[in-house]
């Protein structure tokens, strides 16, 4: 059976484990409608042009999480930011494991949207910002919102600084030989409040993950939000990430996506800004190899005047791995005084190595900033030279090329550790021992 | 020490260097000086190794060793050192770490385990006093917003960490004032020993007022067309090179 009409067929066995009478069960049958209609993109779509599902809709997924799967905390540790103290909402095979998690009601929620779904105390929050900012007609998201139960649930109430990151991670045990997650996530930040939040989906066996996750991020006035997606997911484990963002007055937020894993990545990152002097930055730094196909989409909607966006992605590819890069930016004739810059730039290491960079800007005001660059090069032969007249070899000389150029984008992880680690996980990736500590 | 013989080398088939013969003893400075375009700057890539030029005739040997079939990093771990006229900036990596690196890249090719961090730190500290460089300096990232000056002056504290047999100083002198040429200079002076040689390039005599060279060296399309003492390079200054040229029936 293909996949599409298996999830069409869950769909109805899904809607015996639901209250069907929640107004969200309203939202997810409008969805399903949808995806329906639409089925799975397609390369014939110019937004899907280089990025094919065609192998993943092959494959014979498990749709519905089974009981939890146990895992020991030594055995995942590592992929834990555990050298500081964070909240944790942790996800093993799609079931929530408060055995790992460490979630609070205390001053902010840091809970499970399965809970905010059903309880009545969570209601007025989800009817206010459940399924507003994303997209009602996008296929994958749509899929997602059909199939909304389980993810994490962030609300930070106004004026509340969150004293620790929080971590979200979903584990892959691999029990199922091909395995399908829908995580749907909803992070409410009011006014003048903060808080620093981790991603990262994790499969532990080379069994296969397809990931399709949800995020919806809201930022009252002067809402500050640090966002850190850590893809480094094994090569067996594709991920369609679709990030929306629904920013107000004044507020923050940055987004970092660190991919240096997995099989098919596709992030889908959406930023609305829906008031004035509003700060929004994407970085990204895109490390692959082998096998690995790494798309990163970028939505930045200027609707009001005096805001700013900053993208800066930088991709090193190796091996026969393929990337691809859009950036929209639409600036709206009310949007006077907008200052957009994007950057990215692209080194490709081996002959077999391609990427798709494609600046798309839409501009209907006339008093406006927008820069956008994008290159792709290989490593400067005259900065490799220098490296080598001072000793250093070949192979190592290409890396600290390669960790110089990715550097920079590093600079606004505010972190530390978290800094730390991917600065070591860059190290590990270019595949050489730098020779100092990092 | 160095020993260049017939030397040859292309770049795009375009023939630079003529066939270049020069001796450089242990201890000796030795300053080439010429026009631009002469083959100076080839010279010296030709030395450290670079692969964009095609050595069609002739060699270099250090220490009686044909040089042909060694890397860069190779002929750095032997002895060589270039001193570039341009060099490169390095996002993210620190000066501390940079050298680091080189270091202990050198030693492991030379069988030797890494240089302890207290005794890495003691020596980054003495050199760097040696070429007046402030300790913040070597936190930052290498080459990066340098000045001109400091990134000579970063050059040189490079040849004194690595403690190169011949070290080459490809137009150190351009790009400085005249306080930071002291400094240079001084430190180039004090580096100087009698196991070591120098070979200076450059377009001026200036520098050679603070490094005074054993031999002076002409060169000019691609060979090296009259050499004498220090006071060839004065002599050069005033004249010019088209003096050279029509003693030489150029």
């Amino acid at each position: 059976m293909e996949l599409k009409d298996k999830l069409v067929n869950a769909f109805m066995a899904f809607e015996n484990q639901v209250d069907l009478d929640h107004p969200v069960h309203d939202v997810r049958s409008a969805a399903m409608k949808v995806f329906e209609n639409q089925g799975f993109p397609t390369k014939k779509m110019e937004a899907w042009k280089y990025t094919s599902l065609k192998s993943l809709e092959k494959l014979d997924f498990s749709i519905f999480p089974k009981e939890a799967a146990t895992l020991e905390y030594k055995d995942v540790k590592k992929y834990f930011l555990h050298e500081v103290d964070t909240y944790k909402i942790v996800f093993v095979d799609g079931v929530y494991s408060s055995f790992l998690s460490e979630t609070t009601h205390q001053g902010i929620d840091v809970c499970l949207m399965s809970a905010a779904l059903t309880k009545d105390m969570y209601k007025p929050i989800i009817e206010a910002y459940f399924n507003k900012v994303a997209s009602k007609e996008e296929n994958l998201t749509a899929l997602n919102t059909a199939f909304s139960k389980e993810g994490a649930y962030i609300h930070i109430p106004k004026n509340t600084q969150a004293m620790k990151p929080i971590e979200i991670i979903h584990f892959a045990t691999g029990r199922e030989q091909a395995l399908l997650l829908q995580p749907r996530n909803l992070v409410v930040v009011e006014e003048n409040a903060e808080v620093q939040i981790l991603e990262r989906h994790q499969s532990l066996s080379e069994n296969a993950v397809f990931t399709n996750a949800v995020t919806e991020i809201f930022a009252a006035k002067s809402a500050i939000i640090d966002f850190y997606k850590v893809q480094n997911d094994n090569n067996s484990a594709s991920l369609v990430d679709n990030t929306y963002i629904d920013q107000h007055s004044q507020s923050v937020v940055t987004l970092h996506t660190f991919s240096f894993g997995g099989k098919m990545t596709r992030n889908n990152l959406n930023f609305y800004q829906n008031g004035e002097r509003i700060d929004s930055t994407m970085k990204g730094v895109t490390i692959i190899g082998d096998g690995q196909h790494v798309d990163h989409h970028t939505l930045v909607h200027h609707i009001q005047p005096n805001c700013e966006s900053h993208q800066d992605y930088k991709g090193i590819y190796d091996g026969n791995s393929t990337g691809v890069f859009n950036g929209k930016i639409m600036v709206d004739r009310l949007a006077q005084k907008t200052n957009a810059f994007q950057q990215n730039n692209n080194l490709l290491i081996s002959d077999k190595s391609s990427i798709n960079t494609k600046p798309q800007l839409e501009i209907f005001a006339d008093d406006v900033k927008c820069s956008h660059g994008c290159t792709i090069g290989q490593l400067d032969h005259e900065a490799l030279f220098y490296l080598q007249s001072r000793g250093i070899g070949k192979k190592e000389a290409q890396a600290l090329l390669m960790y110089a150029f990715a550097n920079n984008v590093l600079e606004s992880v505010r972190i530390p550790e978290l800094k730390k680690r991917v600065n070591a996980l860059i190290a590990e990736k270019l595949g050489v021992n730098l020779g100092f500590e990092l | 020490m160095l020993e260049i013989k017939n030397l040859h080398a292309s770049v795009d088939n375009k023939e630079i260097l003529k066939g270049i013969n020069l001796v450089v003893k242990p201890g000796e400075v030795h300053a080439i000086m010429g026009p631009n375009g002469a083959g100076k700057s080839t010279l010296a890539s030709v030395v450290a190794g670079k692969d964009e030029f095609e050595v069609t005739k002739g060699e270099v040997l250090l220490d009686g060793q044909d040089l042909a079939d060694d890397a860069p990093e190779e002929r750095a771990h032997k002895g060589i050192f270039l001193s570039f006229q341009y060099p490169i900036e390095i996002p993210g990596v620190t000066v501390t770490n940079f050298m680091k690196t080189a270091i202990n890249e050198s030693r492991k090719a030379r069988g030797q385990e890494d240089m302890p961090a207290n005794e890495m730190l003691k020596m980054i500290k003495e050199k760097a006093e040696l070429l007046e460089i402030d300790r913040k300096f070597l936190s930052r990232s290498l080459n990066e917003g340098f000045s001109g000056g400091e990134k000579k002056r970063n050059e040189i504290f490079q040849m004194a960490m690595l403690e190169p047999k011949v070290a080459i100083l490809d137009e150190t002198d351009s790009g400085l004032d005249i306080d930071a040429l002291r400094i240079v200079a001084a430190g180039v002076n004090k580096l100087r020993s009698k196991d070591n040689a120098v070979v200076v390039i450059t377009h001026y005599q200036r520098l050679l007022d603070y490094i005074i060279p054993d031999f002076v060296h002409v060169l000019y399309d691609g060979k090296i067309v009259k050499s004498g003492d220090a006071s060839l390079a004065l002599e050069l200054e005033e004249k010019g090179y088209d003096w050279i040229k029509q003693e030489m029936a150029l």
